[in-house]
């Protein structure tokens, strides 16, 4: 059952152009800020909305011109929608009665479902009467029940509390792999899509700008929002041999040789700050000045504007030696064995 | 009858959008503000036996709707049914279409998602709109006297005997009023608590 689309929606203001490609059982996840097209993406895949150019094609089937209801797609809504008349039970049956599936037999498979997603005992509750994981897992085993060709989950854990989140995202983990058809999931959580997800498409804008797996984009991200996500310095610029010269003609000395158009990153720790020019081994020094000072887990991220902008973390004792405060003005070091360079 | 024709335009109005909508809205609503009597007048112009459509009903399949018992139907259902429509537009509006995208992911096609899903969501409003147009429709009086005239047994509503029995007695005309404000205020409380309760 593998998937592979191409999608162009117009909007005002909004242009939204994604290739997408997934293989049975494999689970993609989009990932992107707020506006980026994500779940215009998913909404365009389940029929929910028209696609003004492009193609949905699932087994060599085309399905971009079936309404929802003839596509067999199942669908995890951000807030569920489970229906608020009906219990959890008939809410999971629905779908296989719209298949004219007789009644007896459809509610004892959506018992089934139901006791494996472990609500057996919930099964007469109406969706007000279920916590927000529990809701979560009924929408899970309604969108199951129909024997979807293909799962698609819009933002399946942000309505959740930290605590309930981390349970639900492992079993939703299992019930994903258990799954054997192709399974988009959006998120706007980097950990949500690298714990579910197998693949990582990034979109921005309503294009995609990287795909790959996690390690590949954590270690070589290729724009800002990236970078910022998973928590490195990025910069573009031209390499020759170990220096690589960034638009402004800055120097950044790596430790390994690449020529022509590379992204350079490094990430916040291995900056290091001193209060007056420092001499010694680190080949890239600049002066930079403080712009914001905020917690990072242990450390302080510091936020530094100058010849190129860079965020450093440092230990709280060492910004109270150095008076790191916005305006006060330092010098940065990164050693060569912490710059990485790859090809653009 | 209200109920038939009224859900499926109130759905019409609330869910699509096409041009001339805003028409058949004011066209709908229209009996609201119109007096009665008007009302009357303009279904006899238009279903009388010289009317628009009358001329044709009545050559085509030999039906004539005034002064018949139909004719009160048509008469108390054209004057009530803004009440329902109206009722059920605003509980259309209020419930979330996103319900019907769910249910359209799982199979189900517009019909049944609107039986299923979207019918019992809003089933509050469709009963409120129901009795508000079946009082209107009780105490419904200028529509019907001219539209389907007066006969006793045929086209005789409540209201109709009502007036005829306040010039001839006193008394049953005192008992007919006391029965219609009876069954009146029964309505009026039971959808009261209705309204509390939800």
């Amino acid at each position: 059952m593998t998937l592979s689309a191409q999608l162009a929606v117009q909007r005002p203001g909004f242009a939204l152009d994604i290739e997408l490609a997934v293989e049975p059982g494999e689970v993609v996840a989009l990932l992107g800020p707020n506006g980026a097209g994500k779940t215009t993406t998913l909404r365009a895949l389940a029929g929910l909305l028209k696609l003004d150019a492009g193609h949905i094609t699932l087994d060599g089937v085309r399905l971009d011109s079936l309404p929802p209801e003839q596509r067999r797609i199942g669908v995890v809504f951000q807030d569920y929608l489970l229906f608020p008349h009906l219990s959890a039970l008939d809410n999971v049956a629905f779908g296989p009665r719209c298949r004219h599936v007789p009644r007896a037999e459809a509610r004892r498979n959506a018992h089934d479902w139901l006791t494996r997603v472990g609500l057996a005992e919930h099964v007469r509750k109406k969706p007000r009467q279920l916590s927000g994981g529990q809701a979560q897992r009924v929408a899970l085993a309604r969108a199951l029940a129909s024997e979807p060709r293909m799962l698609l989950l819009d933002e399946p854990l942000a309505a959740l509390d930290a605590r309930t989140r981390l349970d639900t995202r492992a079993q939703l983990r299992g019930h994903l792999a258990a799954f054997p058809g192709a399974t988009v999931l959006v998120t706007h959580d980097p950990l949500d899509a690298l714990m579910l997800a197998d693949r990582l498409v990034i979109v921005e804008d309503g294009r995609v700008v990287q795909t790959g797996d996690a390690a590949t984009i954590t270690a070589q991200p290729r724009t800002d929002y990236v970078a910022r996500l998973v928590g490195l310095n990025l910069y573009r610029g031209r390499a020759d041999g170990v220096t690589v010269f960034l638009p402004d003609g800055f120097p950044l000395v790596t430790a390994v040789e690449e020529h022509g158009e590379v992204f350079v990153a490094f990430p916040p720790s291995a900056v290091a700050l001193y209060a007056a020019r420092p001499d010694g081994s680190p080949r890239n020094t600049w002066p930079a000045t403080v712009t914001t000072v905020s917690r990072h887990g242990d450390a302080l991220r510091i936020e530094l504007a100058g010849t190129i902008p860079v965020a450093a973390d440092v230990t709280p004792a060492a910004a109270v030696h150095l008076g790191l405060e916005p305006g006060r003005e330092v010098w940065a070091t990164v050693k060569a064995t912490e710059v990485h360079a790859y090809r653009a | 009858m209200c109920l038939i024709l009224g859900v499926p335009l109130a759905w019409v109005l609330a869910r699509t959008s096409f041009p001339g909508r805003r028409l058949v809205r004011a066209l709908v609503t229209v009996p609201l503000v119109l007096p009665p009597v008007v009302g009357g007048v303009a279904l006899l112009l238009v279903f009388g036996r010289r009317g628009l459509l009358g001329e044709w009903l009545d050559q085509t399949f030999g039906v004539s709707l005034p002064f018949t018992t139909a004719g009160v139907v048509v008469a108390e259902a054209f004057v009530a049914m803004p009440f329902l429509v109206i009722a059920v537009e605003g509980a259309l509006r209020g419930a979330d279409a996103r319900f019907e995208e769910a249910a359209a992911t799982l199979g189900a096609t517009r019909w049944t998602a609107f039986r299923r899903v979207t019918l019992p969501l809003i089933a509050p409003g469709v009963a409120a709109g129901a009795v508000l147009c079946w009082a209107r429709a009780l105490g419904e009086f200028g529509a019907t006297i001219t539209f389907a005239g007066n006969f006793p047994g045929r086209t005789q509503t409540m209201p109709l005997a009502v007036y005829l029995a306040l010039e001839q007695d006193v008394d049953a005309a005192i008992v007919l009023s006391l029965v219609l404000l009876a069954v009146s205020v029964g309505i009026l409380a039971a959808l009261r608590d209705k309204w509390v309760a939800a």
